[in-house]
């Protein structure tokens, strides 16, 4: 079986967000690059299908040179090659498209995207990858099994579960609960060696229009400070909330 | 030029978030000049799509397929997109929107822009001001394609009822075979689910352990809330992965978010600013939540919050 996961490399989750003065850039400096976390979620599971069912895991990005140690920490993980498609990640359609030609190339029977990048929010590159290749997708997967070449899969919607089945190869989006937090794999000196001996090919892009562009930045208005209330006047905090707030 | 609005149902009837759609709909179509097309897939009460702002309603009847199915319901609504001329279409930031969108595009040839925090400022090209990095900050973009799909944070737009022409048709289902088959849909007893609902009152580690929720759950019934937690009461199995809230959890957008113990870390803001006011209850005044509070209390939620559900109790029968 042949996995592949495409990784999103993000922003840490505790930076605190700033744009150049001229509004239009994301301002890097001093931010630290991770795995995107729903990325590591599906990561870990397929590293898991590599020891139950002999998987080998093919991790990808769209992205600059600067994204090479994220794919190594993937390498040192357990994934057993990387590939980085040497190009600015655009848009969504442009990822997806880029991932595609991947795909094309050399199939997979398991494709793992991230529900979401928590950068840009777009919750898009799986579902259009999916489509794009006319398989099936699970977004806001939950669970995952492997049944000779069926997958089994839990889709977490609004106040449930839904379980699935199809086919492979198949599309899903990973998040928590695909497996768990303590399950989370820290490389160690020995994942972390064996990773410098490891395939990591760079891939030109394709020639694809984005389908959108960012004209600038802003970013949310200051906010006025709290209003306190004595821990014994609820009352206070009621009356707030009822006739100033109007939110009772 | 038409706007197309996807509008998902609960139990046969229009969601609430898409009556926001319709809403946002018909203020697009005001200032386009534009028809407001309303989809749904059910044979539902046409007559609240109406007074809500639809200009035509296609209700497509979907037969044995009880469950939301990604691949016929994409289908189905590129091929409206395509009879109608759209230009722009819109979903909701639901789960079930935020899994139509990118297919929908892809199958339309449009440009998906994720997470509409307002109306767009231009239609041509269309720029739209969206939510990114979970709410830290904004980006103003533009469509590149004729048509666009947008999805519609939850609760940034608001329920404005105007009404529309509301003239009904009927649509067939897409035929095409799914490739993915749902074999059975579990719904959790929690009676008002996060995405749905007005008001959230969240617990975090401050709360010591499962055996005092009956605090948080009281408290949200009282109110008609949801109830939520932060990231850690999750990992340690206080409560079921679908109550996290955060950066790496749900969403909320809410119009009243309580957070009662929750110290409000970076990532669990992230997650829960989008909701219009924030009300903390954390016995440390240093907690970083106050600086991202409306209101607050310092003090001890095991006395506060029996206080609040009392006099909560009072003035409901009152
Ligand atoms: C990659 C990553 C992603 C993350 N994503 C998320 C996310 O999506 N959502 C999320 O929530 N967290 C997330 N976190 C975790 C986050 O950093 C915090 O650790 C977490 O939010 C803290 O949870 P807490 O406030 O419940 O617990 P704590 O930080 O332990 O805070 C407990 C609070 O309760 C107060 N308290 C104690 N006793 C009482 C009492 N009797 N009455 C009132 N108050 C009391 C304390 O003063 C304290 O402020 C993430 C972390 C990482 C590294
Ligand atoms: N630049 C990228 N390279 C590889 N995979 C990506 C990239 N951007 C997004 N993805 C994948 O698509 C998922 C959803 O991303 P997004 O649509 O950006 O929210 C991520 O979790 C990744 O798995």
């Amino acid at each position: 079986m042949k996995i592949l996961v495409c990784i999103s490399c993000v922003p840490d989750t505790t930076t605190k967000i700033n744009f150049t003065a001229d509004q239009k850039e994301f301002d890097t400096q001093g931010v630290q690059y991770i795995i995107n976390p729903n990325d590591e979620f599906g990561l870990t599971r397929a590293i898991r299908l590599q020891q139950s069912h002999g998987a080998h895991v093919t991790v990808v990005t769209v992205g600059e040179v600067s994204c090479e140690q994220i794919l190594r920490k993937c390498l040192a993980i357990g994934a057993d090659a990387a590939v980085r498609i040497d190009a600015h990640p655009n848009d969504g359609y442009f990822v997806a498209k880029q991932l595609e030609a991947i795909c094309i190339k050399q199939p997979f029977d398991l494709i793992i995207t991230g529900r979401e990048s928590i950068d840009y929010n777009g919750g898009m590159v799986g579902g259009m990858l999916a489509t794009l290749m006319q398989l099936p997708y699970v977004t806001q997967c939950v669970g995952l099994e492997i049944n000779g070449d069926q997958a089994l899969m839990q889709r977490e919607i609004d106040g449930g579960n839904e379980h699935s089945k199809a086919n492979l190869p198949v599309v899903i989006g990973a998040q928590k609960g695909l497996v768990e937090e303590k399950d989370l794999i820290i490389p160690n000196m020995r994942g972390i060696m064996q990773a410098r001996q490891k395939p990591l090919l760079v891939e030109a892009p394709l020639t694809i229009e984005a389908k959108s562009q960012i004209e600038f930045y802003e970013k949310p208005k200051p906010r006025g400070p709290v209003t306190l209330f004595d821990p014994s006047d609820v009352d206070g905090l009621l009356n707030a909330l009822q006739n100033q707030a109007k939110v009772l | 030029m038409a706007v197309v609005i996807f509008i998902e149902t609960q139990n046969g009837k229009a969601s609430k978030t898409g009556l926001e759609l319709l809403s946002y709909g018909r203020s697009i179509a005001e200032a386009t000049s534009a028809s407001l097309i309303a989809v749904i897939f059910s044979d539902s009460d046409t007559q609240e799509l109406t007074d809500h702002g639809a200009d035509v309603i296609y209700t497509v009847d979907t037969a044995t397929d009880s469950n939301f199915n990604l691949e016929r319901y994409s289908a189905t609504l590129s091929e409206i997109c395509a009879l109608e001329k759209a230009t722009i279409v819109v979903v909701s930031s639901s789960s079930e929107g935020r899994y139509l969108g990118p297919s929908l595009a892809v199958k339309t040839g449009a440009t998906y822009l994720s997470n509409a925090v307002a109306l767009p400022t231009t239609y041509n090209p269309l720029t739209v001001k969206q939510s990114c990095f979970t709410n830290k900050g904004f980006a103003i973009s533009e469509s590149m394609s004729s048509c666009t799909v947008l999805s519609l944070s939850s609760n940034a737009f608001g329920i404005h009822p105007q009404p529309g022409r509301g003239e009904v048709k009927t649509y067939p289902y897409a035929s095409t075979k799914s490739k993915l088959e749902v074999t059975k849909v579990e719904h959790a007893q929690e009676s008002i689910s996060i995405a749905d609902a007005d008001i959230v009152v969240s617990g975090g580690r401050g709360l010591k352990g499962p055996e005092h929720w009956h605090l948080i759950e009281d408290l949200a019934s009282t109110l008609g809330a949801a109830t939520a937690c932060s990231k850690p009461v999750s990992d340690l199995g206080w409560r079921p992965h679908s109550e996290h809230v955060g950066q790496t959890g749900k969403p909320v957008a809410s119009n009243l978010y309580i957070a009662i113990g929750i110290s409000g870390a970076i990532q669990h803001l992230a997650g829960i600013n989008a909701s219009k006011v924030k009300v903390v209850i954390n016995n440390d005044p240093e907690a970083p939540f106050f600086k991202a509070a409306d209101y607050g209390i310092v003090g001890d939620a095991f006395e506060v919050v029996p206080r609040l559900i009392e006099k909560l109790k009072a003035l409901k029968k009152a």
